[in-house]
C-alpha cells in the first residue's frame, strides 16, 4: 500500500517536471556572466581608482567593498537592486553586493516590527546561514592549515 | 426535516440562498489587469491608508465588506453571522479587519480556497434557518504573503516561472434570504488531496488533484455532465495547474476544456505583467467572484457556473520540515435566477 502510493507520487512529480516551464539555464548563466561581470568591472574600476590616487592595496580594497555595498543598500531601498536580479540572477547575488542586499531587504521590511523584535532578531534571516556556515567552514579550514604545519607539509 | 445532503460530499439546497451583495477591493498591479476597471476600490499605493501590509490586509477586508454591504443595502447589524479568512498567521488580517463591524464571526483557514469555504458555509447557514443574512469575506496582500511565506519585498531573489504572484486584493459577499439575480443552489465540500508534491513554488500542480477531485465528486453526486455548467472556473491554479487538471479531469473521463477559466489567469495579463504562473492568493477567487463573474450571472450571460476555488495547504514550518503541499478545493453551483 505504502510502496504503490510512493510510486504514484513519483509518477505525479515526474509528470509535472514535464508539464511545467523552467528558466533556460544557459541564456541565465549568460546573463548571470554579463551582470556579476559588470558589478565587478565597475568594483576593479573603484580600485583602480584609489590605487591612482596613491592609496595602498589595503585601503583600496576596503573603499571598494565600502563602495559596492553602499550601493547595493541605496539600490535595494529603492527597490531596483530585485529588478537588477530579476535578469542577473546569480550574477546579482554572488558578488558582495547580493549579501549587502540580503541584509538591507530584511532591516526594511522587518523595521516595522520594531528595532529589537524586528531589525535585531530578523535582519539575518537570509545572510545567517551564510555568515554561520562562512565561519564554520574558514574555521575548519583553519585547522586543516594548522594540522598541515604540525606535520611539516606547509611551512 | 428534509433532506438536503447530495450524493457523498454535495448539498442541494432545499430553498436557495441567494447572494444579494458583493463587494472587490484590489491593488495596484490588479487594476492595471484585464479586471481592472471592474472593482470597487483601487488603491494605488497598495497600502490602503495603513502603514504595514498586515494592517492594509486588513483595511482591504473592512472595505469590501462595506462594499458588499453596500451593495446589498443592509447594514452590520443586519447581519447574523460572518464567515472570514486570510493567509497570514492566526489569520489576523480577518480578527483586525472585521472587528470594527461588531458582527459575530467565524474565523476560518482555507489558504486559497477560502472564499469557498465562506461561501459554503454562508449558504448552509441561511438554507439551515440559521441567519437570514450571512455576510463572507476573504483577503491576501502581495506584500504580506511575501513576507509570511518567501521573502522581504527587498530581496534579490529570481522567481521560478511555476511561481504565482498573489493577489493583493479582498472580496466580500452578503448571503441570504432576500432574492437577487443569483442564487447558490448546492456546494460540493472537497477532501484533502495530497500527490506527495513538495515545490510550493509550483501550488497550481500542488492544487490541481484537489481541483480534479471537487469538479468530478460534483458531476458524480449532481448526476451532470461538465457541459451543463456555462463555466466551471477554478480559483488559482494559473497555467502550469490548468493544463494539469485537463490532463487529471480527461484520465476521469470528462473534457472540460470548452467551458473552463481560471481566476489566476483571468485577473493578470501574463504578457504584459510578467506574473509567471498567474494569479493566486485568497484575494484571487474572490474578487474575480465579485467582480467579474458574479456581475455575469446577474446579467444572465451565465445561467449556471461552478466557482470552484483551490488551496494549498502548507505552512512556513511544514515545508522546511519537509512535508508535502496538499491541496483542497470546494465548489460552488451558482445558478442565475
Amino acid at each position: 500500500m505504502e510502496e504503490t502510493r510512493k510510486k504514484k507520487q513519483e509518477a505525479y512529480e515526474n509528470y509535472v517536471k514535464q508539464k511545467t516551464p523552467v528558466h533556460n539555464v544557459y541564456l541565465n548563466m549568460l546573463k548571470a556572466f554579463v551582470t556579476g561581470g559588470a558589478i565587478c568591472v565597475v568594483g576593479q574600476w573603484i580600485n583602480n581608482y584609489c590605487i591612482q590616487l596613491g592609496l595602498s592595496k589595503e585601503v583600496s580594497g576596503s573603499w571598494t567593498s565600502l563602495l559596492l555595498v553602499l550601493a547595493s543598500v541605496i539600490l535595494t531601498g529603492f527597490g531596483l537592486y530585485p529588478k537588477m536580479a530579476k535578469w542577473g540572477g546569480a550574477g546579482t547575488l554572488v558578488p558582495i553586493t547580493g549579501f549587502a542586499n540580503s541584509v538591507a531587504a530584511p532591516a526594511i521590511e522587518y523595521k516595522k516590527e520594531g528595532q529589537v523584535f524586528g531589525i535585531g532578531c530578523k535582519i539575518f534571516t537570509i545572510a545567517g546561514p551564510v555568515i554561520l556556515y562562512g565561519i564554520f567552514v574558514s574555521w575548519l579550514l583553519g585547522l586543516v592549515y594548522y594540522l598541515l604545519t604540525k606535520v611539516g607539509i606547509v611551512l | 426535516m428534509m433532506t438536503m445532503t447530495k450524493g457523498s460530499q454535495s448539498l442541494m439546497f432545499a430553498e436557495s440562498p441567494y447572494v444579494i451583495g458583493h463587494g472587490a477591493v484590489a491593488g495596484k498591479k490588479e487594476s492595471e489587469g484585464p479586471l481592472g476597471k471592474k472593482f470597487d476600490y483601487v488603491d494605488d499605493t497598495n497600502m490602503f491608508g495603513e502603514k504595514t501590509w498586515e494592517q492594509a490586509e486588513s483595511s482591504m477586508q473592512r472595505m469590501a465588506c462595506r462594499h458588499a454591504m453596500e451593495n446589498a443595502d443592509v447594514t452590520p447589524k443586519d447581519v447574523r453571522y460572518l464567515f472570514g479568512g486570510d493567509l497570514l498567521r492566526q489569520g489576523v488580517a480577518t480578527s483586525m479587519g472585521v472587528e470594527k463591524m461588531q458582527i459575530p464571526m467565524f474565523g476560518l483557514f482555507g489558504a486559497c480556497s477560502t472564499s469557498g469555504e465562506a461561501l459554503a458555509l454562508s449558504a448552509m447557514c441561511v438554507a439551515a434557518g440559521y441567519g437570514d443574512m450571512i455576510l463572507a469575506v476573504t483577503s491576501s496582500h502581495f506584500g504580506s504573503a511575501e513576507k509570511e511565506f518567501r521573502f522581504p519585498l527587498g530581496y534579490a531573489s529570481q522567481r521560478p516561472l511555476s511561481a504565482s504572484w498573489t493577489v493583493t486584493g479582498s472580496g466580500a459577499f452578503v448571503v441570504g434570504r432576500k432574492k437577487s439575480h443569483v442564487r447558490i443552489s448546492g456546494v460540493t465540500i472537497g477532501k484533502i488531496v495530497d500527490f506527495g508534491l513538495k515545490d510550493s513554488q509550483n501550488m497550481g500542480a500542488c492544487m490541481a488533484p484537489a481541483a480534479c477531485d471537487t469538479i468530478v465528486t460534483n458531476l458524480k453526486d449532481f448526476g451532470r455532465e461538465p457541459e451543463e455548467y456555462d463555466r466551471i472556473i477554478t480559483g488559482d491554479l494559473g497555467y502550469v495547474g490548468q493544463t494539469i487538471l485537463f490532463d487529471l479531469m480527461r484520465k476521469k473521463g470528462f473534457n472540460i476544456r470548452p467551458n473552463h477559466a481560471d481566476c489566476g489567469k483571468l485577473i493578470f495579463d501574463q504578457d504584459s505583467q510578467d506574473t509567471h504562473a498567474g494569479g493566486s492568493g485568497c484575494g484571487c477567487a474572490a474578487i474575480t467572484l465579485a467582480a467579474y463573474i458574479l456581475p455575469k450571472l446577474e446579467s444572465g450571460e451565465w445561467k449556471k457556473v461552478l466557482f470552484v476555488p483551490t488551496g494549498a495547504l502548507m505552512s512556513t514550518v511544514s515545508y522546511n520540515e519537509g512535508n508535502s503541499v496538499p491541496g483542497i478545493a470546494h465548489a460552488i453551483v451558482l445558478e442565475h435566477c
